[in-house]
């Protein structure tokens, strides 16, 4: 070590890296491709030589999702913090700050809502960069509040999940978020509201043995690692090597954990589609308004009956409860 | 032969010294009862230091102690006219999980728990207490049938967790899990749980959604194990030790974090020293909190259980 290396070099390289932004390129963590940033964004961050769905962010989640990417994100309340007085080899409230600096947020979920396809919906989108997406007292509280606004508004509650489990730090506050969250969504299935889960890398660990799996559907993206236990714990368990492609999305569906594999661009038409089937059941004035024969089929239920149901069809043009402000 | 744990050394010494006295005295050598009665005051005061200052690690040794009476212990001591009951009518029967119906203090009860196994070959059977999810699917099916014939649900927890496993992940454990969790949550009658050894996370929680959570003096409770704890977050399984300590997972700790209702005492020296003590507290503990509960109705024993975990960690506005 000397003055060269000390000083000298890291002002050439910062002038260097001015010069020539490293974020301008990035490399697919699957295939290696280098890919131009905006090609990136333009193909929703999937790679576009191999497909891998890269890691994203909230923020591009929910610009992804809603209609015309718009949307209100509600403000969430700061966590209780440090309740154990955490301390590994760095505070747990040293570690709380970074991550809340580094991100932006007070936690590891940003809440949002708006509309896809027309139909309301809150969405509850994991960032899994803050402190890899663990689940404590933060996200529980952000995940109760997701809950009860799609209660108020009337509308689908989706989650998108992408962490690695319980918050260690929070120890056991963060294994009660499990039954906690649970409850949560329990209270939207009551109401009959759609719960719907899109699985994302990674989701494993007490997020997905509590309401990650409790979804009235659950689609997952390609390649995404869904599981309970970690890789590495069940090695060093069993002592086997684990197959090909295990706890990948692709392995879930195959195992009945997951109703649909879905590719990024297809996601928000997916949910639009879900979600109007789910909230609007009726057909639209347009389908039952087609002109019917005015004859009797012979063998068929007398028509009258029918058409009185239609009629009421074709007056029921109305939004589902709670859309109309 | 009892089996001491590492800080009951000068336990064991004490103790060896009076086998040994009683052995002398059965020679007709000497009058020793004056010094064995000596000897066993000193064992009961040392017995008092060690066990009122226990460590959090200390704790999770006594929690995991082999002779401490596991969940068919509790069933044997506390339940009369247990039928067992086994299967989840899908896939398998688990032997990590034991329930049946029976009688509690002369009311008929659900019971569920999670058994480690007292032998060997029992614990490899039983998994050493690690579910799968055909395991926590039976749990969930006798807890519907609970609900359905209006009996409480008492369940006693002890494992080290879910089991880590291929055949177990392509079953979708943690859909088992979650759904354990949510049954726990929507049934209309009293759920008592105590955690009597190890409540080993998910694995754990998955049973002890109660009405009230009970737990033994020296049991532990934690979201991952402490060797768990420091490979992840110190990366040297040294740290044990310090991770113990960092997760607050004793029954003190929860007790003071609001997370468990009640805490049942153990005899002197642990439930191990004497487990028919041990578990006789614990009936006591259970017919106070299922007198209180069976005085509400199916649907407020739901809310109010669901409030509860609503409100664990919630933040203040």
């Amino acid at each position: 070590m000397n003055w060269i290396t000390n000083s000298v070099l890291p002002k050439i390289q910062a002038l260097v890296r001015r010069e020539v932004p490293d974020n301008l390129w990035h490399k697919c963590v699957a295939c290696g491709q280098m890919i131009f940033h905006r090609d990136l964004e333009q193909n929703l961050h999937v790679c576009p030589e191999c497909g891998h769905h890269l890691r994203i962010g909230p923020i591009e989640r929910l610009k992804m999702v809603f209609d015309e990417g718009k949307y209100d994100t509600i403000q969430l309340p700061k966590p209780a913090l440090d309740p154990l007085k955490f301390r590994d080899q760095k505070r747990y409230t040293d570690r709380l700050r970074e991550a809340q600096t580094k991100t932006g947020r007070n936690d590891a979920m940003v809440v949002a809502h708006g509309t896809i396809g027309g139909v309301p919906a809150v969405a509850a989108v994991f960032d899994f960069g803050f402190m890899g997406g663990s689940m404590g007292t933060g996200v529980g509280d952000a995940l109760v509040r997701a809950a009860k606004l799609a209660e108020t508004q009337n509308a689908a509650l989706l989650v998108f999940p992408s962490s690695g489990g319980a918050r260690m730090q929070e120890g056991i506050l963060s294994l009660m978020q499990m039954p906690r969250t649970v409850a949560a969504v329990d209270r939207i299935k009551e109401r009959g509201l759609p719960f719907i889960v899109i699985l994302t890398d990674p989701t494993t660990g007490g997020v997905t043995a509590s309401f990650a799996m409790l979804g009235d559907i659950h689609l997952a993206e390609p390649g995404s690692i869904i599981g309970f236990a970690g890789q590495r714990v069940i090695q060093e368990t069993i002592r086997e090597q684990l197959p090909d492609g295990f706890q990948r999305a692709e392995y879930l569906l195959e195992h009945g954990m997951v109703d649909a594999v879905v590719h990024r661009k297809d996601l928000k038409a997916t949910l639009g589609r879900i979600l109007a089937l789910l909230l609007r059941p009726r057909p639209t004035a347009q389908i039952v308004a087609l002109p019917q024969p005015d004859v009797e089929i012979p063998g068929k239920a007398p028509a009258t009956k029918d058409d009185g149901k239609s009629t009421n069809h074709v007056a029921d043009t109305r939004t589902p409860a709670g859309e109309s402000d | 032969m009892r089996h001491f744990l590492d800080f009951e050394k000068p336990i064991a010494d004490l103790e060896g010294k009076i086998e040994e006295l009683k052995h002398l005295s059965g020679t007709g050598e000497m009058n020793i009862a004056d010094e064995v009665g000596k000897l066993q005051a000193k064992v009961e005061r040392q017995l008092r230091a060690t066990y009122q200052k226990l460590t959090a690690w200390q704790k999770v040794q006594v929690a995991r102690h082999s002779d401490r009476p596991h969940a068919l212990d509790a069933i044997e001591h506390l339940i009369e006219d247990f039928q067992p009951l086994a299967g989840d009518r899908s896939f398998a029967d688990d032997a990590a999980i034991v329930g049946g119906i029976g009688r509690f203090r002369g009311r008929s009860v659900m019971v569920i728990g999670t058994e480690k196994g007292a032998t060997t070959e029992q614990r490899v059977r039983r998994s050493f207490g690690m579910a799968r999810p055909e395991g926590y699917r039976k749990a969930r099916r006798l807890m519907q049938m609970a609900d359905r014939f209006a009996l409480p649900i008492l369940t006693f927890v002890d494992t080290a967790g879910a089991y880590p496993g291929i055949d177990a992940e392509a079953r979708g454990q943690a859909e088992a899990i979650a759904r354990s969790i949510e049954t726990c949550l929507a049934v209309r009658v009293p759920v008592i749980a105590t955690i009597i050894g190890e409540g080993g996370s998910g694995g754990a929680v998955a049973l002890a959604v109660g009405n009230r959570v009970l737990m033994f003096e020296h049991a532990v409770y934690s979201v991952i194990s402490p060797e768990g704890c420091a490979s992840i977050l110190w990366r040297s399984g040294e740290f044990t030790k310090d991770a113990a300590e960092a997760l607050k997972m004793t029954a003190q700790d929860l007790e003071r974090l609001g997370v468990i209702d009640a805490i049942v005492p153990e005899p002197l020296g642990g439930a191990h020293r004497n487990p028919k003590v041990a578990l006789s507290s614990l009936g006591k503990a259970i017919g106070e909190a299922l007198d209180d509960l069976a005085k509400r109705d199916g649907g407020q024993l739901r809310i109010e259980r669901r409030d509860k975990f609503l409100a664990m960690g919630a933040a203040e506005d």
